[in-house]
């Protein structure tokens, strides 16, 4: 069983390529480089390197989100278009679950943070003590939320994600001794390790890949702003 | 006698996502349509009065996959029976315009075809090559939402810019007078249908700007609109809707058909041809129609679903590309500001 792999919810770009269980390449580059020029010459490239062709892969494993609105755009995109021509099964994974499956072997509560500006991020809390239980679900919280849910739980949480750096000093704060920082080798998404957690889902029918959509975990500010307008009118 | 040559038949699937519609298409030859679909995401822009780009980009995301499909299942074809990808490369809405070009670059990747990135007004050119065959010198009057512009083509390929806008567009001042008029999002085909109906019309100011010159401009024609509304409501006085959107289009109509006919004839040109979402308008289809046909020039403008954004015309102007040996490659990006450049000497 062949996978191809594609994470490019964020700056990272991250791609790989599995065969039965075994990692035939895996890339991530974090420069700023445009997604839309960028992530197709990578996947065309990492097929040459491995010598297969793109009908001799069995599914794909696609980063859904949250995070920049077009990087999830760009990658769903391709990944639902290959999905559909090829007629292989496409297999959705939380970009913020990816992001703290790299800390799988701590014991205790990891949570992985993608900034979405303005002190607000897109975050979520697993238990890693017994696979990946969400403790707290990905979505989009002001910092300051997520720390009081996070204090809450006194207990250590270690934080995976390089946008924790800017607000490691807040978090320190908030959390003090419990807050914990994962090296940054465990910072960016692999593609390999989302592989590995798309294979441990049910692979979806083929007719699911049309209706395959992000997972933005918030709304388009006009929409924002127009249900805001719908209730002040009542 | 030269040896008889059969020419393998051309397939092309063109793609368009640059602003609202999502749009997939198989052209046969350059010039027949073979399937042509448009997902239209008019109505989930209405309620905020105009494209908001967030929410085309989302929309675009959901249908991309289910219109190629479509194109290919209405042609009965697969995709090993196509020659070539086209996509609208630009200019457009970028986060619109990267959906198309990702879906198309994967679909090309995974099917080893060729792929072409297309300007979209060159597609909107070429979407009279889908009604009659093109014969040049061809001068066409491209009018729509973004776009005024008078393109000289001296042969197949190959454009020249004589005359475009210095403010707004033609569709754009649509749109504004449309908002004065309290007509609701898109006001362009509403103000059309008013001005037909009109008895009597407004007098606005015809901006012609230097004698010699093609380019237009429509932002004083606006605020000439903007400023008669405003000075009626200082009087507590009531406009008259239908006369303020004849006058308006009366000036639109009257500058753009004297333009197309000064350039028609100093070009020496065998066809005109107008294109775009504007070009739907009855009010100039009409003035147009009638100008050229005294003139003696043969004068074309599509079928309305070929005005709009389609991705028929984007097959057929790739088609042309295509066969000029053009290609694109898997960097192939979404350019927003992209130029109309010849692609034929
Ligand atoms: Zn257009």
């Amino acid at each position: 069983m062949i996978w191809l792999g594609i994470d490019t919810a964020n700056s990272p770009l991250a791609i790989a390529i599995v065969k039965d269980r075994r990692i035939l390449t895996t890339e991530v580059t974090n420069i700023k480089v445009n997604h839309s020029a960028g992530v197709m010459p990578a996947i065309e490239h990492i097929f040459k390197k491995v010598d297969i062709s793109p009908k001799e892969i069995d599914a794909i494993a696609i980063s859904q989100g949250p995070g920049s609105y077009t990087g999830v755009r760009i990658g769903v995109t391709i990944a639902k278009t290959l999905s559909w021509t090829l007629q292989k099964p496409l297999v959705g994974v939380s970009s913020l679950q990816v992001l703290a499956a790299n800390a799988g072997l701590y014991q205790g509560i990891v949570c992985s943070v993608i900034d979405a500006r303005r002190q607000n991020v897109y975050a979520g809390a697993y238990d890693t003590s017994n696979g990946l239980v969400p403790i707290i679900e990905d979505g989009h919280y002001s910092m300051a939320g997520l720390l009081a849910k996070l204090k809450e739980l006194g207990r250590p949480v270690l934080f995976v994600g390089h946008d924790v750096d800017s607000f490691w000093e807040l978090i320190q704060q908030e959390l003090g001794k419990n807050a914990l920082r994962a090296p940054y080798t465990l910072d960016l998404p692999n593609a390999a390790q989302l592989i590995y957690l798309a294979e441990q889902q049910e692979l979806p029918p083929l007719d699911a890949t049309h209706t395959f959509v992000p997972k933005y975990c918030r709304l388009a500010e006009a929409e924002a702003n127009w249900l805001r307008e719908q209730k002040g009118k009542k | 006698m030269g040896e008889f040559i059969m020419e393998k038949d051309l397939y092309i699937l063109g793609i368009e996502s640059s602003c609202d519609e999502t749009a997939a298409s198989i052209v046969k030859n350059g010039h027949e349509i073979v399937s042509n679909v448009v997902a239209s995401q008019i109505e989930s822009h209405k309620r905020f009065g105009g494209v908001v780009p967030e929410i085309a980009s989302r929309h675009h995301v959901e249908q991309i996959t289910i219109v190629i499909e479509e194109a290919l299942q209405q042609a009965n074809m697969k995709p090993e029976d196509l020659d070539a990808v086209c996509v609208t490369e630009g200019p457009g809405l970028v986060g619109a315009l990267l959906i198309g070009v990702n879906a198309a670059k994967a679909f090309a990747f995974a099917n080893d075809l060729p792929l072409v990135g297309v300007h979209h007004i060159a597609g909107h050119i070429y979407a009279n090559a889908l009604i009659q065959p093109m014969e040049f010198p061809l001068l066409a009057l491209v009018v729509s939402g973004g776009h005024t512009e008078l393109v000289l083509m001296e042969a197949d390929g190959h454009f020249k810019l004589i005359g475009e806008t210095r403010d707004d567009a033609a569709g754009e001042a649509y749109d504004k007078v449309a908002r004065v008029l309290n007509i609701p999002y898109p006001g362009g085909p509403k103000i059309d249908q008013l001005a037909q109906e009109s008895d009597a019309a407004v007098d606005f100011p015809r901006v012609w700007l230097e004698h010699d010159s093609y380019d237009f401009s429509f932002s004083g024609l606006k605020s000439a609109v903007i400023n008669y509304k405003h000075n009626a409501d200082q009087r507590s006085e009531k406009i008259n809707p239908m006369h303020v959107a004849k006058g308006f289009q009366d000036s639109v109509v009257e500058v753009l058909t004297a333009k197309t006919l000064r350039a028609a004839r100093e070009f020496k040109v065998k066809q005109v041809i107008a294109a775009g979402g504007v070009s739907a308008n009855r009010g100039l289809r009409t003035s147009l129609e009638k100008t050229f046909k005294k003139e003696g020039i043969p004068f074309y403008v599509p079928p309305l679903k070929l005005c709009t954004d389609n991705a028929a015309m984007i097959a057929a102007a790739g088609s042309s590309m295509f066969k000029a040996g053009k290609r694109s490659d898997m960097a192939l990006n979404g350019r927003p500001g992209k130029e109309l450049i010849s692609w034929n000497d």
